[in-house]
């Protein structure tokens, strides 16, 4: 710790501290524009300037160290001025220089209220502009579908440019011509490639980068804000809802270090449009092969008619990959009631399951555990689409130096470089013998394992498992098996035990012909049930199981409820709801209460309050928000490895929902990133 | 007047053979090897002794400098990289040098890397200087064939020497800069710290001098500092090549004592100024970036460091750019700005605006289409810029300008009254933007 | 400086000849492994000189494989940096130095006859032989007001000296590269005033005179 004043306050601050760190400590606010913690230094707005003691002109506060300040003459401590009449100069005279080619145009810009450039210059600048020359023109470029540009008002901070290259990985940005010709764009106005490209409008200071799809849509201070969690991928990114009325008018990340920092990806943020389009907002039944509206209480009878008339052996429920825990919570309590054991919350049919120990499933090492990782194997698995917030950060932990990643699977551009070391199963078993890269993880204090679904779903899922278990090893105090899910749902599911009970079919089995004769389907579209079993579709998308369903009972999005999702690595999250279901629609653990008692099989909850207290009395670590469970792994016979390539689980990262396929922003997304694929392979 | 005998660029104008053999007939690499065995800290001491200070117009000492580098590490490399970037408007001396006496330079490289305990030396050329660039390459190919330098070279040092090139960018004479291009980057300056010394190319410690105040070190070393320093007033000692252009007779480069005054400098070398010495209105005497000097100011001002200093200009590059009184000199300075504006690499706020909106400003003065009070939003549009900078350009824009109104405001209110003396259909100056 | 854009029409691809192959892979190695981006602008200029002078689009892209940078990151380099014409430029592109101290010594003089025989800055005359731009400080400033053509000065000019300048060029008749008046380089005119032991009043005569030049 170093000691230094600023403003005559001494502060005791680590020497690695910049200044600008030390005078927020020391509890002065320093204007920036270019600084942002999360990014390299660039200096170059000139806003955050200081006077520093015995400097012979002010300092640019976020670049310069503590350590990097010299004691005075007779050994005084450094001392840092923010309040001085040259520090007021500064200030006014580098707002001065940033308004000047600024257009005045705040009435119509979609930044105005939240702008950084707004409230600095009110904070810090002067009343009056003594500029009388014609102000600066700047063409509009594209960058993509999902950022709008308005570069006459951009002020070069340079946010963009460094988060594409250094979080993103991608370099899709940079500034071109030089002086005060330079612009900001991408290569020839290419569409950016990253998958995180939307977080560029959250860090432009001014309104020069927006959200495209979110152009002139809503005003901030207009909305009501509403934390939650999503559930575009596994990994449960915090993020803010924005509503006005009932309607979501977008998505922002919140920050959460262990979890997503400050960023989400593009799935996350633009699939708003999804959540309005192709929306189930009304029971329906299926009659003479159309499935025509109902009321809820027409399409209650045709269920319990089929219900009753089915022994148990032959009901069945499979939850899909954004259900909340309560949701499959009350469904498992349904099939109890029902007396039948055939549960999977598994439709990708992964052979993940809880009896091999929590440990077995979950990412142990944690998301901020990347960043820890000495060795990295990358087996079946393409972070950069499986889940973009989590590869960032081991691209983040890549740029840090001193760790070799490896990877097994299909080659794929992941932003970083690593060592390609096979394509499957054969690789995996060559790997056993601990030699070439599994020397590098047995060598290392933290190796990392991280294991996707692509190569848990197969048949020799359970071997791979085995496999990867054995190759991260054991560390004190240190778990490196990571397996990296797909879907939001999955390690809740696992943790609730929705996976067939003593005797009862998993997903496969209860699709196959003739299996079951009723089917609940809370939400599962990415597989598809052959014709013969009555099929309850619960869920909120005319999709894939809406369309094979016989009875249709419209719930709730993530935004619509409240519930608890748990991430990949075992955090249970809770999402407050932010809107209401459209229609007819209803929050599906009260749809599953009100059938439950319509087929004589009541459930013993009357409210979400008795649910969540049903559900911590069952499964205790529920109950403990954001914290994660640590868990065994008790792998038994997992059988041989099997042989063939890994691929990944995901194909098309912007439509691996149903709410993703009905978004049109998010076809956009994929038919570009399709065109880019194919450039490539040209 | 300084002898030839204690002129150090003895092939100043490319007369005699700017070769390897020329270059050893006129005492270049002569007995470097007895130099290196001296040992680092000799020289080092010797350089601080020579009162050499940097000639890319700082004018840092360069014994100083050499020592700031820190001890070899092998996993962190140090190199000396040597700007050739001469860009400075007024300043074509380094282009001699290089053209016509390469081996200078490259003897001093070895010496120099030696004493700083690098292996590697980068010499940066601007893209402009083609031919520069062909006889440098040519020689350091010379060099190479005949063992001075390489891995296994008979001075005893294994020591490599790279030509690099820019394309056309003042900015890459800042140091940092400099380096940030030659790691194949846009030349924008980095932040201070952390210097060169400790974090300059690829990340390890690095010194980046001048071409002169390389090329003059074996001259220094075989004399001796006395004899180096014997030259010139205090603190600004030694020998300097100046650049005089302008309104003088018979413009030229010319190595002349530190300290000789501005008129004997005229006088001998240049033929008098255009029009005889009545006719001098100003001069700027260290290359654009520093204010003008009016006539009676500098007539008898000695050319150094200090003196300079003291009539709030600076010896810069020793670049003598002279103006007579045919000149607009509102519309030199005006030129000068619009220099900048479009040098200016547009990375940090104050330059990126205020060099453009300074030019702007300017144009219309020349004609007198502006208010009086914008002479003084003027000036303090230039303070706004000195200063809050990453870079010094910022503060080589401000500078000139200061000195026009320093010593020209009266021109400049004389255009405005010209101006608003006449009809003219457009306004004075347009309203103000919002 | 202004807005740099890439040219409208622009060739389907760039190849390096393999001498400038060959020069380009030496180029690279000057410079420490990893480092190879260190090699851009010189591969970017070999390109630029072997393509009539101007940066086509597949050069930069080229370039940007072949040292594995990312293509922004080549742009931005092609268009920071000024000597990259991204335009044709004629057969001479002609580089007209502006500042104060050519400026001062009659470069206004120059321009006009640019003006008046090629036309606007930055188009390429009829014939295609000139294109020319005013440029910043050349670094040749005690032998103004000059220019440079394609790669060579052009020094000590007048109008008269310069339009014949021109003549020759585009005649195809041989030119003096340097100063137009006859100084071998940046001495004062007509008599030496400094190293005359070595060469003689007239750079010349004396002992250190390099006689195989002219």
């Amino acid at each position: 710790m170093t000691k230094i004043i600023v403003d005559g306050k001494e502060v005791d601050v680590p020497a690695e501290y910049t200044l600008l760190q030390a005078c927020e400590e020391a509890g002065a606010e320093i204007p920036r524009f270019c600084f942002h913690e999360r990014l390299s230094i660039a200096g170059n707005c000139r806003m955050c300037l200081v006077e520093l003691k015995g400097a012979p002109k002010p300092v640019a506060s976020c670049a310069w160290s503590v350590k990097d300040c010299r004691p005075g003459p007779n050994g005084e401590l450094p001392s840092v001025v923010t309040k001085s009449p040259t520090v007021k100069k500064a200030r006014n005279g580098v707002m001065e220089f940033l308004l000047i080619n600024h257009p005045l145009d705040c009435p119509i810009c979609d930044q105005g209220g939240e702008c950084d450039l707004q409230d600095q210059a009110m904070a810090f600048g002067v009343d009056n502009s003594r500029y009388a020359e014609n102000k600066r023109a700047v063409e509009d470029k594209y960058i993509g579908p999902l950022v709008r540009t308005s570069m006459n008002r951009c002020i070069h901070c340079t946010r963009c440019v460094r988060f594409t290259a250094e979080v993103a990985g991608t370099a899709d940005m940079g500034a071109i011509g030089r002086g005060e010709d330079m612009e900001i764009t991408t290569y020839l106005e290419t569409a950016m490639s990253s998958e995180l490209q939307g977080n560029v409008a959250d860090l432009c200071p001014v309104g020069a980068l927006l959200p495209k799809p979110y152009a002139f849509k809503a005003r901030p201070w207009e909305l009501g804000k509403t934390e939650s969690i999503d559930v575009m991928d596994a990994l449960g990114s915090a993020i803010r809802v924005d509503v006005r009325g009932r309607e979501v008018m977008r998505i922002l990340p919140r920050v959460n270090e262990a979890v997503n920092e400050e960023w989400i990806s593009d799935k996350t943020r633009q699939v708003v449009d999804g959540l309005q389009r192709q929306r189930l907002d009304r029971p329906y039944i299926r009659k003479d092969g159309r499935l025509v509206p109902a009321t809820w209480s027409e399409a209650f009878a045709a269920i319990a008619t089929r219900v009753k008339a089915t022994t148990p052996a032959r009901i069945g429920a499979i939850a899909g990959d954004l259900a909340s825990v309560e949701d499959m919570f009350a469904l498992k309590s349904l099939l109890g009631n029902l007396c039948s054991a055939n549960i999977d919350c598994r439709q990708d049919g992964t052979k993940l399951h809880p009896a091999n120990g929590r440990g077995s499933y979950i990412f142990n090492p944690s998301v901020a555990g990347i960043e820890e990782a000495d060795a990295i194997l990358i087996v079946g698995s393409n972070p950069r689409k499986e889940s973009p917030v989590l590869n960032a950060r081991i691209l983040k932990r890549w740029r840090m130096g001193g760790v070799d990643i490896g990877l097994v699977g299909e080659r794929a551009d992941l932003t970083y470089s690593y060592q390609y070391l096979g394509a499957g199963a054969e690789t995996l078993t060559e790997l056993g013998n601990g030699k070439g890269f599994a020397e590098v993880l047995i060598k290392a204090q933290r190796p990392m394992v991280i294991v996707g679904q692509g190569a848990l779903l197969r048949e020799d899922g359970a071997a791979v498992l085995a496999a990867c278990a054995k190759l991260a090893g054991a560390r004190e105090g240190w778990n490196g098996l990571a397996v990296l899910h797909t879907a939001a749902a999955r390690v809740g599911g696992l943790d609730l035990g929705f996976v067939p009970a003593q005797g009862g079919m998993d997903a496969w089995a209860m699709t196959r012909p003739g299996a079951l004769d009723v089917i609940f389907n809370l939400g599962a579209d990415e597989l598809e049930i052959a014709p013969g079993a009555f099929v309850v579709y619960q869920g909120t998308h005319g999709d894939r199981g809406a369309h094979r369903a016989d009875v249709i009972l419209p719930g709730a999005t993530y935004t619509e409820k409240s519930g608890l999702y748990v991430n990949t690595e075992g955090r249970v999250q809770y999402a407050e709801r932010a809107n209401f279901a459209p229609g007819d629609a209803r929050e599906d653990w009260a749809i599953l209460r009100a059938l439950s008692e319509v087929v004589g099989a009541k459930l013993a909850f009357d409210s979400l309050a008795d649910l969540r207290k049903a559900l911590y009395a069952a499964h205790p670590h529920f109950a403990r928000i954001d914290a994660i469970e640590p868990g065994s792994i008790n792998i038994a016979n997992a059988g041989a490895l099997g042989t063939g390539a890994f691929t990944s689980a995901v194909d098309d990262f912007y439509l691996t929902n149903p709410i993703a396929r009905a978004s049109a922003v998010m076809a956009e997304c994929s038919a570009l990133a399709k065109g880019r694929l194919q450039q490539a392979a040209e | 007047m300084l002898d030839d005998k204690d002129r150090i660029f003895t092939n100043l104008y490319g007369y005699g053979d700017w070769g390897l053999k020329g270059a050893m007939a006129r005492g270049a690499w002569d007995n470097t090897k007895g130099l290196i065995e001296k040992g680092k800290d000799w020289i080092i001491e010797e350089m601080k002794a020579s009162g050499l200070r940097g000639r890319g117009g700082a004018g840092f000492p360069t014994g100083l400098k050499w020592s700031f580098m820190p001890k070899p590490d092998p996993l962190r490399p140090s190199y000396l990289v040597v700007n050739a970037d001469e860009s400075e408007p007024g300043t074509c001396k380094d282009r001699e040098i290089m053209r016509n006496d390469p081996h200078l330079l490259i003897e001093g490289c070895m010496i120099a890397s030696f004493a700083m305990g690098a292996h590697a030396c980068y010499v940066y050329l601007r893209g402009e200087y083609i031919l520069e660039r062909e006889h440098l390459q040519a020689a350091v190919d010379q060099a190479y064939a005949a063992g001075l330098v390489g891995k296994n070279n008979k001075n005893g040092w294994p020591f490599d020497i790279y030509v690099h090139h820019g394309a056309g960018a003042y900015i890459c004479g800042e140091e940092t800069a400099l380096l940030e291009s030659l790691e194949g980057k846009k030349g924008m300056p980095r932040l201070k710290p952390p210097f060169p010394a400790n974090m300059g190319l690829y990340g390890c410690p690095t010194t980046v001098n001048n071409v002169e105040s390389i090329a003059v070190a074996p001259t220094i070393l075989r004399r001796g500092a006395a004899w180096f320093s014997s030259f010139g007033a205090k603190n600004n000692a030694g020998t300097k090549l100046f650049c005089v252009s302008g309104h003088v007779n018979t413009p030229c480069n010319v190595e002349e004592a530190m300290s000789l005054p501005f008129r004997e400098l005229i006088d001998r070398h240049c033929g008098g100024i255009r029009g005889g010495w009545d006719n001098l209105l100003a001069v700027i005497p260290g290359g654009s970036s520093v204010p003008c000097v009016p006539a009676h100011e500098i007539i008898d001002a000695a050319m150094d460091f200090d003196t300079l200093r003291g009539l709030k200009s600076g010896l810069g590059t020793a670049a003598v750019i002279v103006l007579d009184k045919s000149t607009d000199i509102v519309r030199a300075i005006t030129r000068i700005s619009y220099f900048y504006k479009h040098e200016s690499c547009g990375q940090c706020t104050p330059c990126r605006e205020g060099t453009g909106w300074m030019w702007r400003v300017l144009t219309r003065m020349c004609e007198g289409r502006a208010q009086k009070r914008e002479i003084d939003m003027l000036l303090e549009v230039s303070t706004q810029i000195e200063g809050h900078t990453i870079c010094a350009l910022g503060d080589a824009a401000a500078w000139p300008v200061q000195g026009l109104i320093r010593h020209f405001r009266h021109e400049i209110e004389k255009r405005i009254d010209d101006y608003s003396a006449n009809p003219h259909n457009d306004t004075v100056a347009p309203l103000a933007a919002e | 400086m202004s807005v740099r854009r890439l040219a409208e029409e622009q060739p389907a691809s760039f190849e390096f000849t393999p001498e400038n192959l060959a020069w380009a892979n030496a180029q690279i190695a000057k410079y420490p492994e990893g480092r190879q981006a260190s090699a851009v602008i010189p591969l970017l200029w070999q390109a630029q000189k072997q393509h009539n002078y101007w940066l086509p689009k597949p050069a930069i892209e080229k370039v940007a494989d072949m040292l594995d940078m990312p293509f922004i990151r080549v742009l931005e380099i092609a268009t920071f940096y000024t000597m990259f014409n991204l335009e044709p430029v004629g057969r001479f592109f002609i580089q007209m130095c502006g500042t104060t101290p050519c400026m001062l010594r009659g470069s206004d003089e120059i321009k006009a006859v640019l003006a008046r025989r090629v036309g606007e800055q930055k188009m390429v005359s009829a014939d295609g032989n000139f294109a020319w731009l005013e440029v910043e400080c050349l670094g040749a400033c005690c032998n103004a007001p000059m220019v440079q053509i394609n790669d060579d000065y052009y020094e000590d000019l007048t109008a008269e000296n310069f339009e014949k300048l021109l003549d020759d060029l585009a005649g195809g008749r041989p030119v003096h590269v340097g100063s137009q008046m006859g100084r071998r380089s940046s001495e004062p005119a007509g008599k030496l005033t400094t190293l005359t032991s070595f060469y003689g009043d007239d750079g010349r005569s004396g002992p250190a005179s390099d006689k195989t030049q002219a």
